[in-house]
């Protein structure tokens, strides 16, 4: 979404309260995230039900082997459908920059949750970002290695190296995914307050904004300002 | 396992000696197919199609005995037919009977995820149980001899089972039973492995194939159904019999050292995410200074 469609959204714009909301994610972009995101959880329980014996259990929760093995490279391309929406949305806003770099490199403030040493980042930070890029170029790898491994039957033996490639990239970059995976879900419903019922509700509270994304903040409350 | 129930450990009451104890029974079997004396006639297959209850697939004809360009997930025996130029000139039909090696150490149970859909019974016999398969072929991936055949309908996985529910009743094999020329043997792996020797003998002392010899892999911990070879030293003459198979590297690397470091990351990134929480707490947000929103929001020069 544009800048604009952001600001025409700040509720309240004259209070200054800082509980005032600001509308951080449009309908659809909410809408397309739970998209991927049950698409995702069920590629990860079907995914390592394939992984190891020991949870194999898993499967027999989503309806069984046979149904996990039909429904998997379906419901992979739903998620890739509401990955690749989402790359056309936000392609901008996570272009990496000079100021990410920055912020990359006092990445251990960040982690020590000292925020306020940090220099101030855009709509997402370079955390964000790298999680974006890494699941984008990760299912990207996932699609083609998953293609060769839903119609494996399809290949004549003379390229059977190409299964063996396919096997090893679908999990070894399936587990990078769920290394990032991980990380976005313990950040933004455990770690950082605000972050979760924004992705449902749509707002964050104008400090929250301050707080995690202040070149943002100013980007969406100085436009609103009426011109003078 | 059922000849276990007829060899005595103990008895009781019983003064002396006991018959059998010491006895060393071998449950491993083994199909020999002697190339050498193979004909071609197909009986094998037929033999195969008719005790597995399949019909007759289409066949394809290009020019040679090859009707079938390979084995299918409803037909699990084959041979394949080689024209070979020997070094005199001289055209010699090398024909192999191609089906599951039935190996001790297999591809395709090591690389299948599914619980209980590849069997391996302790007579050597791999066996694929389709109620338990999930059609995902990944035993496709793992067998280095091409045999596992997925079925686009029944969405599962076939090959040949070494007639397991005739050896299990005493009986031999269908395609052993059917063959006229006596290429075909079936026995303990030992017997069959000095057939096969005694075999390979006479073909370099009498018959003159010096190079003749026993496929029985290595690589793949030896297998449960062995050849005799006029040419060990050159297996790919054969319709593609690999000269040193072995489960792939890229599935012992999955189902190994992957698993292992995947498992490990997964679960420390778990633990470590908690510790983080538990260390150093949640982000939270912090009130705009009062200055900063007294009156007005932020001007456009305060943008940094």
């Amino acid at each position: 979404m544009t800048t604009d469609a952001i600001s025409r959204n700040v509720a309240d714009r004259n209070s200054d309260h800082n509980e005032d909301k600001i509308v951080r994610y449009t309908f659809v972009e909410r809408v397309n995230h739970w998209i991927g995101a049950f698409s995702y959880i069920y590629l990860l329980i079907t995914g390592l039900a394939f992984w190891s014996p020991y949870l194999y259990w898993l499967a027999a929760i989503v309806g069984g082997g046979p149904i996990a093995r039909s429904w998997h490279p379906w419901v992979g391309l739903l998620f890739t459908a509401s990955l690749f929406y989402t790359f056309t949305e936000w392609r901008g806003d996570m272009a990496i920059t000079d100021a990410d770099r920055a912020w990359g490199k006092a990445i251990p403030d960040y982690i020590q949750n000292e925020d306020d040493k940090l220099p101030p980042v855009g709509r997402f930070n370079f955390g964000q970002k790298l999680f974006f890029w890494g699941i984008f170029y990760g299912v990207i790898l996932l699609l083609l290695s998953g293609g060769v491994l839903w119609y494996t039957e399809t290949l004549p033996w003379s390229l059977r190296f190409v299964r063996y490639a396919a096997i090893l990239i679908h999990s070894s970059v399936a587990l990078a995914t769920i290394g990032l995976f991980l990380i976005h879900v313990y950040m933004s419903v455990v770690l950082e307050e605000g972050s979760f019922a924004s992705m449902i509700t749509g707002y964050v509270t104008r400090a929250w904004a301050w707080t995690f994304h202040r070149t943002w903040y100013y980007d969406v409350i100085g436009r609103s300002k009426p011109k003078q | 396992m059922s000849q276990a129930s007829t060899e005595i450990v103990r008895i009781s009451g019983h003064a002396g000696s006991v018959a059998g104890v010491g006895l060393n029974r071998e449950f491993a079997v083994c199909k020999l197919v002697d190339t050498t004396t193979c004909i071609g006639c197909k009986a094998c297959e037929v033999a195969c199609l008719e005790w597995n209850g399949y019909t007759f697939t289409q066949t394809s004809f290009d020019n040679s005995y090859q009707t079938m360009p390979e084995t299918a997930w409803n037909y699990w025996n084959l041979i394949k037919f080689n024209e070979h130029e020997r070094a005199d000139g001289s055209t010699m039909l090398l024909m192999r009977k191609d089906q599951c090696m039935h190996c001790a150490d297999p591809g395709c149970l090591a690389a299948c995820p599914a619980d209980g859909a590849i069997v391996q019974y302790a007579n050597g016999i791999i066996d694929f149980q389709e109620a338990n398969c999930i059609g995902c072929g990944y035993c496709m991936t793992g067998c280095p001899f091409n045999i596992p055949k997925f079925s686009p309908t029944a969405r599962k996985v076939f090959k040949c089972t070494l007639c397991n529910d005739r050896v299990s009743q005493g009986l031999e094999p269908a395609c052993i039973k059917a063959c006229p020329t006596g290429c075909l043997h079936f026995g303990t792996k030992s017997e069959m492995k000095e057939l096969a020797e005694t075999r390979a003998t006479q073909l370099r002392e009498v018959s003159g194939f010096a190079d003749a010899g026993v496929y029985d892999p290595e690589g793949v911990g030896g297998t449960h159904v062995i050849y005799v070879l006029h040419d060990a030293k050159n297996p790919e003459l054969y319709g593609g019999l690999p000269k040193d198979p072995h489960v792939p590297w890229s599935v012992r690397l999955w189902k190994g050292p992957l698993k292992w470091l995947g498992n490990v990351a997964m679960v420390g990134g778990v633990v470590g995410m908690a510790l983080h929480y538990m260390r150093f707490g949640p982000k939270k947000e912090e009130p705009i200074p009062p200055a900063e929103l007294a009156g007005e929001v932020p001007k456009n020069e305060t943008r940094v």
